[in-house]
C-alpha cells in the first residue's frame, strides 16, 4: 500500500543536489538531478551511517562525505569499496507543485 | 586461471601482501576486481580479521558499550575472494633473489609479486621516564580497549602532542567525563600540514569544550601519575596518552636492502627499485606527479584506499601513475577538519565564508593547491571534495571567484572541463 507524504517544494532542493527529509523515525536522501528528475533513498550511507545529505551530487551518483562511498541514485545500487551495500530507494512523484515520497 | 606475469605455466606462487590493514586489505581485494585469478596471501601480525583504524580514536573510545572492530573483510568475503589470510604471522625476511618470505613459524612462502603494506608504528617519546612503561600509545584495536579502559570519567588525562590522534583523543576522553590536559611541543598544535588560520579554529573548539591546551612548552620529566614541563609546571594525572607521530615500518625492506627516504622508496606505479615488490599505505614514499615529483608519505586511511586499488592494478601490470589527491578529514567534538591537497604548497591564502565556517583555499602562483576547514560536515564535505576535484585539473581559479560564496565551486569545476 502506497503511504504518499509531501516532502517538500521541487525548489527547496537545487539541480544537482540533495536534501535530508525525515519522516517518522525514517531518514531520507531527496535528490533533484540536472534534468529535473527526483529520486529518494535512505538517508544513511550503508557504510558508516553518515548523513547522504552532506554528500555531493555529481550526474546521477551521490557520494558520501566521509569516505567517498558512491552510489546511483535512480537504483541505490553501491558503486564499490567501501560502499559494498545498495541503499533502499522510494518512489517519488511531483504532484501539484510539491514533491511525495511513498514510503510503503 | 589468469596467466601470472613473467612466471611459467605450472609455477604460480601468487601474490603475498606483507599488512592486513587497509592499503594491505583493499589491494588483496581489488586484485580480484581487476579479474586476477592467482593465489593471493594476506599476512597480518595482528589476531584479528582486517579492520578499519580511524574509529580506534573515535568512537571505539566513546561508545557505551564495548566496541567490537569495525571489520574490512570477512571470513567469508575471504573466503568468496579466495583470499588467504595469515593472521599473527610475522615475516622475518625477504628473499629476492628467490621470490620468497620467511615467517616466524619458521616457514617460506614464495611469491610472484610482493606488496609491502606494513603501515606505521607510534613514535615513542624520548622524554626521560617515558620508558617505565606508563605511557599509552594508539595504533592497534588492543591499543585502543587498554586506553578505552584507562579514560574512566573523573580521571586526569594528560595527551602529549596536539596532532590528529592526540586532538582526537582528547576530544573522545572528554566525552567520557575525563578531565583532560593537550601538551604541544610546538609554538601552536597540527604542526604544518594544517595552516595556521585554520588550527586556531581548531584550538579554539578545543578550548571551548573544556579542554585545556599547552602549547611552545618542552617536556622535562614523565613520572608515574605526572607530566613535569621545561618551564617547571607540574601537572598531575592519572593517565598519559602519547600522540607524537608515527614511524613507517621500514625494517624489512632496509632489510632486504631496499631504498628507505622517511618511507619505503617507490615509483610513481607504487613499484620498488626491485621490479616485483611493491609498497603501499603509511609506509610508502612516493612521488606526487600534481605536485612537481614532490615525494609524499601520507598516513591517511582514504591515501591507503587508494593507494591500495592503484598497486593491485599495477601489480597486474597497469603502468598508470598513481596521482590521487591527499585528502583526510579529523573529527573532534562534532566537527570535522578537512583538508584536500598540499596546503603548504601555497603562497597565497583565499577564504571563503560558509556561513560560520571558513573555507582556505591555498593557491601556488595562482593554481590552486590546497583546500582546508573546520566545521560541520554539512558545510565542509562538499566544498573540500569539489576544491580536490579543481587540484587535480591544476585549475587556476580567480581568486574573487573562490571568495565569492555565490560562486559554485561545481561551476568552476565545468568552467575548467569546458577549458581543457
Amino acid at each position: 500500500m502506497s503511504t504518499w507524504i509531501d516532502a517538500c517544494a521541487p525548489d527547496d532542493i537545487e539541480e544537482e543536489d540533495v536534501i535530508r527529509f525525515d519522516h517518522g523515525g525514517v531518514t531520507l536522501a531527496i535528490y533533484r538531478l540536472e534534468d529535473d528528475r527526483f529520486f529518494a533513498t535512505a538517508g544513511l550511507c550503508t557504510h558508516e551511517a553518515v548523513h547522504l545529505s552532506n554528500g555531493l551530487v555529481m550526474g546521477k551518483v551521490i557520494e558520501c562525505p566521509k569516505h567517498n562511498g558512491r552510489f546511483d541514485i535512480p537504483t541505490g545500487q553501491a558503486k564499490g569499496a567501501p560502499a559494498c551495500i545498495n541503499l533502499k530507494t522510494y518512489p517519488v512523484k511531483v504532484e501539484a507543485g510539491r514533491v511525495f515520497v511513498d514510503l510503503g | 586461471m589468469g596467466t601470472e606475469p613473467g612466471i611459467a605455466p605450472g609455477i604460480v606462487p601468487g601474490i603475498v601482501i606483507i599488512g592486513a590493514g587497509e592499503a594491505g586489505a583493499r589491494a588483496a581485494t581489488a586484485l580480484r576486481e581487476n579479474c586476477y585469478a592467482g593465489p593471493i596471501t594476506l599476512i597480518g601480525e595482528e589476531r584479528h580479521l582486517p579492520y578499519e583504524r580511524p574509529p580506534l580514536s573515535k568512537t571505539a573510545m566513546t561508545a557505551a558499550d564495548e566496541p567490537v572492530a569495525a571489520t574490512i573483510l570477512t571470513d567469508d568475503q575471504l573466503a568468496a575472494h579466495g583470499i588467504r589470510h595469515l593472521s599473527g604471522v610475522m615475516v622475518t625476511d625477504i628473499d629476492r633473489a628467490g621470490h620468497a618470505v620467511a615467517l616466524d613459524d619458521g616457514s617460506r612462502l614464495p611469491y610472484t609479486r610482493l606488496l609491502l603494506a606494513t603501515g606505521a608504528r607510534p613514535r615513542k617519546l624520548s622524554t626521560p621516564g617515558a620508558e617505565a612503561g606508563n605511557l599509552l600509545y594508539l595504533r592497534t584495536f588492543t591499543d585502543a580497549l587498554a586506553m578505552r579502559a584507562h579514560l574512566k570519567p573523573g580521571i586526569r588525562l594528560v595527551v602529549i602532542g596536539g596532532g590528529f590522534i592526540g586532538l582526537e583523543i582528547a576530544a573522545s576522553a572528554l566525552e567520557r567525563g575525563c578531565s583532560v590536559t593537550v601538551v604541544e611541543m610546538a609554538p601552536r598544535i597540527l604542526g604544518r600540514a594544517v595552516p595556521a588560520e585554520v588550527a586556531a579554529t581548531v584550538a579554539e573548539a578545543h578550548t571551548a569544550a573544556g579542554i585545556r591546551l599547552v602549547t611552545g612548552i618542552g617536556l622535562a620529566s614523565i613520572e608515574d601519575k605526572a607530566v613535569l614541563l621545561a618551564d617547571g609546571t607540574r601537572l598531575d594525572c592519572d593517565a598519559i596518552i602519547a600522540g607524537v607521530g608515527a614511524i613507517p615500518e621500514t625494517g624489512l625492506a632496509e632489510k632486504a636492502a631496499l631504498a628507505v627516504e622517511n618511507g619505503i622508496r617507490v615509483n610513481g606505479q607504487l613499484q620498488t627499485e626491485d621490479p616485483d615488490i611493491f609498497a603501499a599505505g603509511d609506509c610508502c614514499a612516493f612521488p606526487h606527479p600534481v605536485f612537481g615529483g614532490r615525494r609524499l608519505r601520507l598516513e591517511a586511511w582514504r591515501n591507503a584506499q587508494d593507494q591500495g586499488n592503484h598497486v593491485a592494478r599495477a601489480m597486474l601490470g597497469d603502468t598508470a601513475e598513481f596521482a590521487a589527491i591527499p585528502w583526510f578529514w579529523s573529527d573532534q567534538h562534532d566537527q570535522t577538519l578537512q583538508i584536500a591537497g598540499l596546503p603548504d604548497e601555497g603562497d597565497t591564502t583565499v577564504t571563503r565564508d560558509l556561513g560560520g565556517t571558513t573555507l582556505y583555499f591555498h593557491l601556488k602562483a595562482g593554481r590552486l593547491v590546497g583546500a582546508s576547514a573546520f566545521g560541520p560536515i554539512g558545510k565542509v564535505a562538499r566544498e573540500i571534495r569539489l576544491a580536490e576535484m579543481l587540484i587535480a585539473k591544476r585549475a587556476h581559479p580567480a581568486p574573487a571567484a573562490l571568495a565569492d560564496p555565490s560562486v559554485k565551486l561545481k561551476s568552476l569545476l565545468a568552467a575548467e572541463a569546458l577549458a581543457a
